[in-house]
């Protein structure tokens, strides 16, 4: 049996919201294939201040699938729309304290729901634009599509690449045996062969020794996310650097990157390059999350 | 009421008169059997007695047929690589699409080293076509492998046929019979079955011990290799006190085979037509006329597996299902994907599995908690609606998928 927190069972055992809601005006239908679960969900948005007044969910699928979809209920209920859209999958599965690995993507369909449901209130047509794989990397919760996918765009050859780039195989390292299958398979279909002896790709970084001063940090930073941008706009997103503020790194995902559900695994994966290229802790953060900065002319007339 | 133990086909409690055989050997006859001593004089002969009792289970011919190991997976590695390394030149393998990972998960990696694997599909009922497993023996064959009972449905494969048109054809062949053994009768010697793994855990033994069936004169090469333990077929030394409880499970499996086929499958039989009757759109899986006595497999439609799971623990029933998010990974039940089980019950699978230790009391039990469960699931599922599912379930709901 899964180790689930007491506030999913609590959850599963005592559904909240369950069941359609009567004269529903948003209603968005979402489902994850590879686990075999879906799930409606269905709100009544008050049309003059779009807050969303009641919510439903109908879930086909397991306990985490069922407690993942009340808890997005209790949590957007009286948000507006907006206030709703920036509920993260990684909100929800806090809201619960914490779901294992495997599970996480039972999160991420309450968050699709939501998108998909708040795109149908608005007439909009809402996409899915995240393939998901089966989980190679259970420490860091990461799956095949994602870890092929770096593995093309960055030209990856060994496991310790993979592990550099995505983060997947960096903990336990019991999946190493999984990504060198994955490394074998891309490797073949680049018409190369795949060497576990071979040099690591080269890594364009050299770790500063001075501590840097703010403005060279920023033109550190800027340097990295242009160096990932190809990457990050061949899949149709692109990312922004908003604010620096002493060690963290604001920035703004756009186009796909945004709404996808891996966005904080790409936040994770620009974290870990920034780092190893500046050679200090640095933080990335959504700037959706920055705090209101006071401005120094509001502060003068203050 | 306590707790009620229907998940046998995982893994059995084990029998008290298998501990009480076993204790000994753990202190006063703790002596390893290759010593020439006094501590070890006892050990030797008790290993030969469990042989001995292995062997009248199966009906195997001699009692060197019987090589203990350290369970059912070693048991099934041994026998394919031993077919593999004994023939060179033979670069293919017959085996199925519903068989235990121990198989499956071998041949996968044996097709990344260069062997073909042939998987033999089922159909809805599960039921292998013997005419397009005849097609596929050839002398390019090194090893059939076919599970004699599914672990999942209990479905019971016509082994016995297959090893004889394998051996027609000159074709070693191996059976993973963890399941089957101590549930059906066999007679081995009576069989062209060259190889069968045992898994002690699944009748009342202790987990940890497990028998390969070696047929005499079927060309072998050892897995592991070392002491001369088990006349050099499997090194390392014996698991003396597992080995005598696995001798002892055997005698009572014998001693409990009639009771298997009739009361603990009256059991089953009971459990699954009350369910059948009391639950709407709910289904058996498998072959219902060719199963094992102890094992039923319903779908319950529209609502997913893990939650009725969680749902039954807590009333204090324990069962298993084929839904993709028990298995540990996301896979749904490869044996569901094989029959072609439609995705929306696939995935409500669930799996009771009984033993000598149920009654049928404990059937009652269930029977009562169960529609509850299922209606209240039903409740929650966007393929429901009230009292039946909604009209056309899958035009109704059609999620966005990722």
């Amino acid at each position: 049996m899964w180790d689930y927190s007491d506030k999913v069972k609590d959850h599963f055992f005592n559904p909240k919201n369950a069941g359609a809601v009567a004269g529903a005006n948003a209603i968005g239908e979402v489902g994850s294939i590879s686990c075999g679960d879906a799930l409606r969900l269905t709100l009544k948005v008050n049309e003059d201040t779009e807050i969303i007044e009641d919510a439903g969910f109908q879930t086909f699928g397991c306990g985490s699938a069922i407690a993942s979809s009340s808890v997005l209920t209790e949590i957007i209920k009286g948000k507006t729309l907006d206030e709703a859209l920036k509920v993260t999958n990684q909100d929800i599965a806090a809201e619960l304290d914490g779901l294992p690995p495997e599970k996480m993507h039972c999160s991420v369909m309450g968050r699709e729901a939501l998108q998909a449901a708040v795109a149908n209130y608005r007439g909009e047509e809402w996409k899915d634009d995240h393939e998901e794989g089966a989980l190679i990397c259970k420490c860091f919760a990461i799956d095949a599509v994602m870890i092929e996918e770096m593995v093309w765009a960055n030209k990856l050859r060994t496991v310790e690449d993979v592990t550099n780039y995505t983060k997947a195989g960096g903990g336990c390292a019991s999946c190493h045996e999984d990504i060198e299958a994955i490394l074998e398979k891309v490797l073949k279909e680049r018409g190369e062969t795949f060497n576990p002896e071979a040099q690591t790709v080269e890594k364009p970084i050299v770790a500063e020794k001075k501590p840097l001063t703010n403005l060279q940090r920023i033109k550190k930073i800027e340097e990295v996310l242009n160096s990932l941008r190809p990457q990050l706009m061949a899949d149709g997103g692109d990312v922004e650097l908003v604010e620096v503020v002493d060690n963290i790194a604001y920035v703004n995902m756009t186009g796909a990157c945004s709404g996808c559900q891996m966005a904080s695994m790409t936040i994770a994966g620009i974290q870990q390059r920034l780092m190893e290229v500046l050679g200090e802790f640095i933080r990335v953060i959504p700037a959706t999350q920055m705090p209101k900065l006071v401005s120094i002319q509001e502060a003068g007339h203050a | 009421m306590p707790d009620i133990y229907l998940d046998n086909n995982a893994t059995t409690k084990v029998d008290l008169a298998v501990v009480d055989a076993m204790m000994p050997y753990f202190t006063e006859y703790f002596g390893n059997p290759s010593s020439i001593h006094r501590f070890a004089d006892g050990v030797a002969k008790a290993l030969k007695k469990a042989r001995t009792q292995v062997q009248e289970l199966i009906g195997a011919e001699h009692d060197s047929e019987i090589i203990f190991t350290s369970c059912g997976t070693e048991s099934d590695s041994t026998a394919i690589l031993s077919a593999l390394k004994a023939q060179p030149n033979r670069k293919e393998i017959i085996t199925t699409t519903v068989e235990h990972p121990a198989i499956l998960s071998l041949c996968d990696s044996l097709e990344k080293d260069g062997y073909t694997v042939h998987r033999l599909p089922v159909d809805k009922c599960g039921r292998l076509n013997l005419e397009a497993y005849k097609n596929m023996l050839s002398d390019q064959v090194a090893i059939v492998s076919v599970m004699w009972a599914n672990n999942e449905t209990g479905t019971i494969f016509p082994v016995v046929e297959m090893a004889d048109m394998a051996s027609n054809a000159g074709v070693m062949f191996h059976t993973d019979a963890v399941q089957a053994v101590g549930k059906i009768p066999m007679m081995l010697q009576d069989t062209k079955i060259d190889m069968l793994s045992i898994s002690g855990h699944k009748l009342h033994a202790p987990k940890g011990i497990g028998v390969l069936y070696l047929r005499r004169g079927t060309r072998f090469r050892p897995l592991l290799r070392g002491g001369h333990q088990e006349r050099g077929r499997r090194a390392g030394t014996e698991n003396t006190a597992s080995i005598v409880g696995l001798g002892k499970a055997c005698e009572l499996a014998i001693e409990y085979m009639e009771y298997e086929n009739t009361q603990v499958k009256a059991m089953r039989d009971r459990l699954e037509q009350g369910i059948i009757e009391q639950i709407p759109h709910c289904f058996i899986t498998g072959d219902l006329n060719n199963r094992l006595p102890n094992t039923t497999d319903i779908a319950f439609e529209y609502i997913e597996g893990e939650a009725i799971l969680m749902l039954l623990n807590k009333a204090g029933i324990a069962a298993s299902s084929g839904s993709a998010c028990t298995s540990g990974s996301l896979e749904p039940s490869h044996v569901m994907r094989a029959m072609q089980i439609p995705y929306t019950a696939a995935h409500g699978t669930i799996r009771f599995s009984f033993s000598r230790f149920n009654t049928m009391s404990e059937v009652d039990e269930v029977l009562k908690v169960m529609p509850g469960i299922v209606a209240n699931l039903r409740k929650l599922s966007p393929y429901w609606d009230g009292n039946g599912p909604v009209a056309n379930p899958e035009q109704a709901f059609q999620p966005t998928y990722a």
